[in-house]
């Protein structure tokens, strides 16, 4: 099979507006997570979120190309363009044809369409905007992305809660290695700050009224956070074919389904995608240097991932380097899986651990070294991106050094 | 002795009633399965069925049940006693508050 590589990276959050802004938040350990725009207005039982401070879409779009898009499918399009920028793609009507394009998006351009509902059950209005639906559709990220480039090849969305964009990330792969495409970009995007998805959030009692502190035993919950994550992807020989630079390689890719609960995770299904993997990679759990966790900073998913990767990784599971950086950037739902992949990938390349922020005290059920509070200097070869999503569907990447 | 019973046992016995018959419906049991002493396990409650029993609560009562609350509720006494503690204190006026204003 073909070995594939990615060659651009893209990304907008609240830790970073692009990637060498998002680098040096993960070496410094610094917090994009805010109080929220609007918390006075909403009156929330929470009150902070990592929103991209200052977000302007005038800044990025003409006018009228903005009105087009969500925020959501907005930052799926400014992601790209840094990604295929730093590529140094060169179009040709060939490769518009067999580039693929598949993004993660959970919820879509749902403050949109919040918007909408808004207008008639609350403000008695008799009619909502023309461009709800398609505003509010998860694949707009996908198709204001081709519609940037004018790309033509195989495009669609993926929706699996908070593994979607790792799940269309893998997706891609598989496209690139077996010749369906040979060229991809993917990712996902994700932007859930409107009023009536924040109160179902809120309903699900998950998010922390105060901080988002993963693996510390007085953790208290989530932070929810926007934002986008893209990667070029290409084989290897395509690549050096143009003379690119890889960045580095997507070596493996594995998922799961728990049949356990809707909501609750389970070890062993973590544990299985983490598996697959490593054995679609070829390699041993000893081999791997860092682990970006799903690590949300709820009770339940970090004791369960800590499980699950005790499971995968036994005896060396006291020697393995992981960490959450969601206490960074929050947790960005159907970004999450490009956002932290990049975190991976940023590390692998850069040769240091991103660390847990926020960490104050050791959980005897959360035993695994998670890199509290700050950064580490360490050179590796492999690196792994864990996303455990509701649902119970789970999917793993695996990078490599190149 | 049922006719010695003060009136503010008489509305207790009710509030009891009312949240066994919300646990109930909400878990999809017969009322006659759910009693104060029934535990989670009995009736197959796990913490999301317990998030949504207490969303039940707080739209059968008009209360707000806080966050930190929740993670001590274990039991259906719990939820029957956590109910009686927020219907107490809650006042009585604040519902009619709009109209005076």
């Amino acid at each position: 099979m073909r070995r594939v590589v990615v060659t651009g990276i893209g990304v907008i959050c609240a830790a970073g507006r692009t990637t060498e802004e998002f680098l040096q938040s993960l070496r410094e350990g610094r917090s994009g997570i805010a109080r929220l725009r609007a918390q006075d207005e909403w009156g929330l039982r929470f009150s902070t979120g990592g929103e991209v401070d200052g977000y302007c879409a005038a800044d990025y779009f003409a006018p009228k190309d903005g009105d087009m898009m969500d925020r959501f499918a907005q930052f799926a399009v400014i992601a790209a363009r840094e990604a295929v920028k730093q590529s140094g793609i060169e179009w040709t009507q060939d490769l518009l044809e067999n580039t693929a394009i598949v993004t993660g998006s959970c919820i879509g351009g749902q403050a949109t369409e919040d918007q909408g509902f808004w207008d008639v059950y609350k403000n008695g209005k008799p009619r909502v905007h023309p461009m709800t639906i398609p505003k509010t559709m998860a694949n707009a990220g996908a198709s204001a992305v081709s519609l940037e480039f004018g790309i033509t090849g195989p495009a669609f969305t993926v929706a699996t809660a908070c593994a979607s964009s790792a799940h269309a990330i893998g997706q891609a792969y598989t496209m690139v290695r077996s010749g369906m495409a040979d060229f991809a970009v993917t990712g996902g995007s994700e932007a859930p700050f409107s009023f009536g998805l924040l109160k179902a959030w809120e309903a699900m009692r998950v998010v922390s009224p105060t901080i988002c502190r993963p693996f510390s035993k007085d953790r208290n919950g989530m932070i929810l956070g926007e934002g986008s994550a893209m990667f070029t992807i290409e084989t290897l020989e395509h690549a050096q074919a143009r003379g690119a630079k890889p960045i580095a390689e997507i070596v493996g890719f594995g998922m799961s389904a728990d049949a356990h609960h809707i909501t609750q995770p389970s070890a062993e299904g973590a544990a299985k995608a983490v598996r697959m993997a490593l054995r679609d990679a070829g390699i041993g759990p000893e081999q791997v240097g860092y682990i970006n966790s799903h690590g949300t900073g709820t009770t339940v998913n970090d004791s369960t991932e800590t499980r699950a990767l005790k499971l995968v990784f036994g005896e060396h599971a006291g020697k393995i380097t992981m960490s959450s950086t969601k206490a960074m950037h929050g947790h960005t739902l159907g970004a999450a899986g490009a956002i932290e992949s990049t975190a991976a990938i940023l590390a692998l390349t850069n040769n240091f651990i991103p660390p847990t922020i926020n960490y104050s005290e050791p959980d005897p059920e959360c035993d695994l070294d998670c890199t509290p509070n700050v950064a580490r200097a360490a050179a590796f070869e492999y690196a792994i991106s864990n996303s455990f999503a509701f649902g119970g569907l789970n999917a793993v990447l695996a990078f490599r050094k190149i | 002795m049922p006719d010695e019973m003060s009136p503010a046992m008489t509305a207790g016995d009710d509030l009891t009633t009312r949240v066994l018959r919300i646990i109930a419906e909400t878990q999809r049991k017969d009322p006659s399965q759910v009693t104060i002493d029934s535990s989670f396990e009995e009736l197959g409650i796990d913490s999301m069925d317990g998030v949504n029993i207490i969303f039940a609560l707080e739209n059968e009562f008009n209360i707000n049940v806080p966050d930190e609350e929740v993670k001590n509720i274990r039991s259906v006494r719990d939820m029957v006693e956590g109910v009686r503690k927020l219907v107490v204190g809650a006042d009585p006026g604040s519902d009619s508050a709009p109209a005076a204003s």
